[in-house]
């Protein structure tokens, strides 16, 4: 790597072409942010960082030291290594240059949130070569509502660690990977402090229809939301008009907000007089609409998305796409099919098949 | 399912009307429901008979009933007998208190089905693949028709035959010319329903495809939506308005617009214009129009009274007048058609982008384009047959009718249309023989009593508010023209159904009809049962209608909203308002019986409702 790369970025400035440097997770933020997608403001501490570290005070060598003829299928011996290196990577004090650019990153973060010291989430996002599968060593390490630049820094050395849980050495032994040349970016994102969240398919998730899609919504985190724990205000827009169609408000009793004194998401129950009321407004629905319409456009596939309307940034407009994925339900309904064996069906044919079928009543 | 099988009455249990006893003979005698034979009881009552308001929004009169026979005839066997079509047959028909109930008749016998499959794929598939060419041939075969029609002669019978009748050895008489000549006519009648439904079946199979694959794909997907996609196509449909408002910007660039928007008759107005050179000017291109553009109908063109423009140029000068008076205040009177267009393709295009398999894609791309091709046909047809050659053909009837009523057969030329068309060959052998005899006929004792009676009849029918629907709701219609053009569903027939139950009109809040174009908005109605009636449109107001065709066009113009008693997506208020984009709720069912003028409706053409906010 060349001395040119940076140690940390913000996601706007990273796209589909920096995964080596800032890993998955954050390119893709990035991208979606390219694509006109609100998402939580954020920062990537890239893998130049990562190495940087690594390479500073010796640790490389310790790792390759710990590793040297180990065997993938002695569990003992790689849970013995595992917690010597991430022992080691915890407890190495992070450069000047290195705190410096990450604590003037986040310092910055807050001030764009308008917070004197932003809670965020602090995440690992690994490059894609070295870790294949999904929900792979290291990939959800996620620590949220930490605060202060002490707290980000101390978290953004357990992501790194996270490269070297017993499962991803033993990963890499077996693929012959090397070890030294692995590498992680973390990703550091402000906590949405949601008003209300939920989940928002870009289909209808009743029927398939890919012209519409449906919000799920309710007061707080959307951990209500996703648990199934309420049923929340259900919304249909159609794709193509933009247009609500279909609206249904339901009762809310509980619902999810920040525990002040602890300082994580907590359940409580939703005021009486709150819980037939609508929790997400018309307007804030069709941007999220729109949103996802994008999101599709750019993902090419239907998208099972979380978001979140945060009120804490009501001046930069509060509506935020937290996760988007692909759809799986119907999206593979249709890929399963198997491939058309006979003759290309004509417009006769289907006419004919029209026709024969008839308007049922009941 | 079972449960919610919708009732409705028994055919032959239907009120009968006093004082309209013995109606029957004013009609075939095979279109009232029957008692007097099992069998055919016993079908009528296990088939489902639907109003036909869409063709007959009043009372049919005896003469008139040419064209449900014309079309009962010429769908059916297209259905049945020509294409093919594998599940259906034709539609049948009846008649209760002067109203025409249908019934389409599906093929029960699966082997059957089986085997009107080959021949439907060669013989529909012929047309479908020729479709353009086809088409070709067809509008010249309807302008020979109409042109024959034209040409046809209605001589008054001569006190002494013209001596060339001698002299160039012709050998036959006024008389025989007279029988003839009234043959001929009901001939070309008939031939042009013959040729009416020569596309019209495929047309709307193929466009049915189209919406059912897309409603199919997009579960969610609004009808009118679909609809959408194969507008902004153009059709002759709105020529006859598109000269209006030739003329009307004519008249404001020659600097006549005063003397035509005067609001004089058209005869004061043309004597007005004759006397400058611009003014001739204008009328030249107003005399150039009106063939064949001004024989639009001002109804839907199946009933007698259905004036044409031609007939009644007071009409189309005040529908000019309305365009002259936007001119001049400099509002845009071209339809929006850009709009209209770039609409179209803009939703294609994001429906196309939504389809993921190759399959559905290739579907997608094959019915469109099939839906595009029909699509003139099912617009255009209506503009040669129920507009152009009906509106010279009553012109023509009444001709007969100027004999009848010279030798005292009727008392005015319009008690014509009280006599069947047979009624009216048997009177005029009685005019012919008594004519060439040199005795008196028969006739003037025997039918101005019984029209007498038959106007008195149909008075009754008049006031009498017909079921929407009779006998039995089957499980599936497979009849492609039933559902689009009137609208026949599971909801709609629900609806129907409602508001039968609730009886007192005045107890209906809300009705339920087709969504016909997209858009939610509320206002005062105004009822108007004829296109005579759009005058009183004020701006902004929402037109309640039995239904629209063409010459309601510059209705469109000052309304926000249409509501129909009748009708499906493809209907003319419905196609005319997405183009417009205004909402349109249509076949309503009741909609012109239970809403008033001055009413505040609240009109959804998303959901199909109309709800009567204010009374």
């Amino acid at each position: 790597m060349s001395r040119t790369q940076p140690l940390v970025c913000w996601f706007q400035e990273c796209h589909k072409d920096s995964v080596p440097l800032v890993g998955g997770k954050n390119a893709s933020l990035g991208e979606l942010i390219n694509a006109g997608i609100r998402v939580p403001p954020g920062f990537a501490v890239t893998t130049e960082a990562y190495r940087r570290f690594i390479s500073q005070g010796g640790v490389d060598r310790e790792i390759k030291d710990a590793l040297a003829g180990l065997d993938h299928e002695d569990s003992a011996a790689l849970d013995q290594a595992s917690s010597r290196i991430r022992g080691l990577i915890e407890s190495c004090p992070i450069s000047t240059e290195l705190e410096d650019h990450i604590a003037d990153y986040y310092r910055r973060l807050s001030k764009i949130c308008g917070l004197p010291a932003s809670p965020v989430a602090v995440r690992s996002s690994a490059t894609a070569e070295d870790l294949p599968g999904a929900s792979f060593a290291g990939q959800q390490d996620t620590y949220l509502w930490i605060r202060g630049a002490e707290g980000v820094l101390e978290h953004v050395r357990k992501c790194f660690s996270s490269l070297f849980t017993a499962r991803a050495i033993a990963y890499r032994i077996k693929m012959g990977f090397a070890q030294e040349e692995v590498a992680l970016s973390v990703g550091i994102q402000k906590m949405a402090n949601a008003f209300t969240a939920g989940v928002m398919f870009t289909l209808n998730p009743a029927n398939g229809d890919r012209s519409m899609i449906v919000i799920d919504s309710n007061f707080g985190f959307g951990e209500s939301v996703v648990s199934g724990e309420v049923t929340p205000d259900n919304f249909r827009v159609d794709k193509v008009t933009m247009e609500i169609v279909d609206k249904t408000i339901s009762k809310k009793e509980v619902y999810y907000t920040l525990e002040p004194a602890e300082h994580c998401s907590r359940k409580f129950t939703l005021p009486k007089e709150r819980q037939m009321s609508q929790s997400t407004i018309d307007k804030d629905v069709l941007e999220l609409a729109r949103m996802g319409k994008i999101i599709e456009q750019h993902y090419r596939c239907p998208q099972d998305i979380e978001w979140a309307v945060d009120k804490d940034m009501p001046q930069t407009g509060s509506v935020f796409i937290l996760q988007s994925r692909p759809e799986t339900v119907w999206s593979c309904k249709s890929s399963d099919k198997p491939p058309e064996t006979g003759k290309k069906k004509t417009a006769m044919d289907h006419i004919l098949s029209n026709l024969m079928m008839g308007k049922k009543l009941s | 399912m079972g449960e919610s099988k919708l009732k409705f009455p028994d055919p032959h249990e239907v009120e009968k009307i006093p004082g309209t006893e013995g109606w029957e003979r004013m009609f075939p005698y095979q279109y009232p429901f029957v008692t007097d034979d099992p069998e055919r009881e016993q079908y009528e009552k296990g088939m489902f008979w639907f109003y036909d308001g869409l063709h007959y929004p009043e009372p049919i009169y005896p003469f008139d009933i040419i064209w449900d026979e014309a079309w009962y005839l010429a769908l059916s066997q297209f259905n049945t007998r020509i294409f093919a079509v594998p599940p259906v047959y034709g539609v049948d028909h009846r008649i209760i208190n002067g109203y025409i109930y249908i019934s389409p008749v599906p093929v029960t016998d699966p082997a059957e089905i089986e085997a009107r499959v080959g021949h439907f794929m060669e013989r529909a598939g012929y047309y479908y693949e020729n479709w353009n060419k086809l088409e070709g041939q067809w509008v010249k075969k309807l302008e020979g028709i109409i042109s024959d029609l034209e040409a046809l002669k209605i001589d008054p019978l001569p006190e002494l035959e013209d001596k060339s009748v001698v002299m160039e050895g012709l050998g036959k008489s006024k008389g025989y010319d007279l029988l003839h000549a009234y043959d001929k006519l009901i001939d070309l009648g008939l031939l042009c329903w013959q040729y009416h439904f020569e596309f019209l079946n495929l047309g709307y199979a193929a466009y049915v495809t189209f919406l059912d694959f897309c409603q199919k794909t997009f579960p969610d997907v609004p009808l009118q939506r679909v609809t959408q996609m194969v507008s902004g196509i153009d059709v002759i449909m709105y020529r006859p308005d598109e000269e209006l408002k030739k003329l009307a910007r004519a008249a404001v660039d020659l600097g006549v617009d005063d003397i035509v928007n005067s609001g004089k008759k058209f005869v004061e107005v043309k004597a007005e214009l004759e006397n400058s050179p611009n003014g001739k000017e204008w009328l030249q291109a107003f005399e150039k129009a009106r063939y064949p553009w001004f024989w639009t109908s001002t109804g839907t063109g199946w009933y007698h009274h259905d004036k044409s423009w031609n007939d009644d140029l007071d009409i189309p000068l005040a529908s000019l007048c309305i365009y002259v008076d936007k001119v001049k205040a400099g509002k845009p009177i071209e339809r929006p058609m850009d709009d209209v267009i770039k609409e179209r393709d803009r939703i294609t295009d994001e429906y196309r982008a939504l389809l993921h398999d190759e399959e559905a894609k290739a579907g997608f791309e094959q019915l469109l384009g099939t839906a595009r091709t029909v699509f003139p046909y099912v617009e255009n047809h209506l503009f040669y047959v129920e507009h152009w050659f009906h509106s010279v053909f009553w012109n023509k009837m009444r001709e007969v009718a100027a004999i009848l009523k010279d030798y005292g057969f009727i008392e005015e030329i319009e008690d014509v249309w009280y006599l069947k068309r047979a009624e009216i060959k048997e009177a005029l052998w009685d005019v012919v023989t008594a004519w060439a005899t040199g005795v008196k006929p028969r006739g003037p004792q025997v039918w101005p009593q019984e029209i007498a009676w038959r106007k008195g009849v149909m008075d009754k029918f008049r006031e009498w508010t017909p079921p929407a629907a009779v006998g039995t709701a089957p499980e599936v219609i497979q009849e492609p023209f039933t559902v689009v053009l009137w609208g026949v569903t599971n909801d709609s027939l629900k609806a129907w159904a409602e508001v039968d139950a609730a009886g007192d009109p005045d107890s209906v809040n809300q009705l339920t009809g087709f969504a016909g174009s997209p858009g939610v908005v509320e206002g005062k109605a105004r009822v108007c049962r004829t296109v005579a009636e759009i005058g009183q449109l004020q701006e902004g107001e929402i037109l309640v209608a039995p239904t629209t065709s063409p010459s309601w066009a510059p209705a469109f113009q000052k309304i926000q909203a249409a509501v129909t008693d009748v009708g499906g997506v493809m209907c003319h208020a419905a196609i005319v308002c997405r183009e417009y984009g205004m909402p349109a709720v249509v076949g309503t069912g009741h909609g012109t019986s239970i809403i008033k003028t001055g009413m505040t409706l609240k009109v959804d053409g998303g959901t199909g409702k109309v709800i009567i906010v204010e009374r």
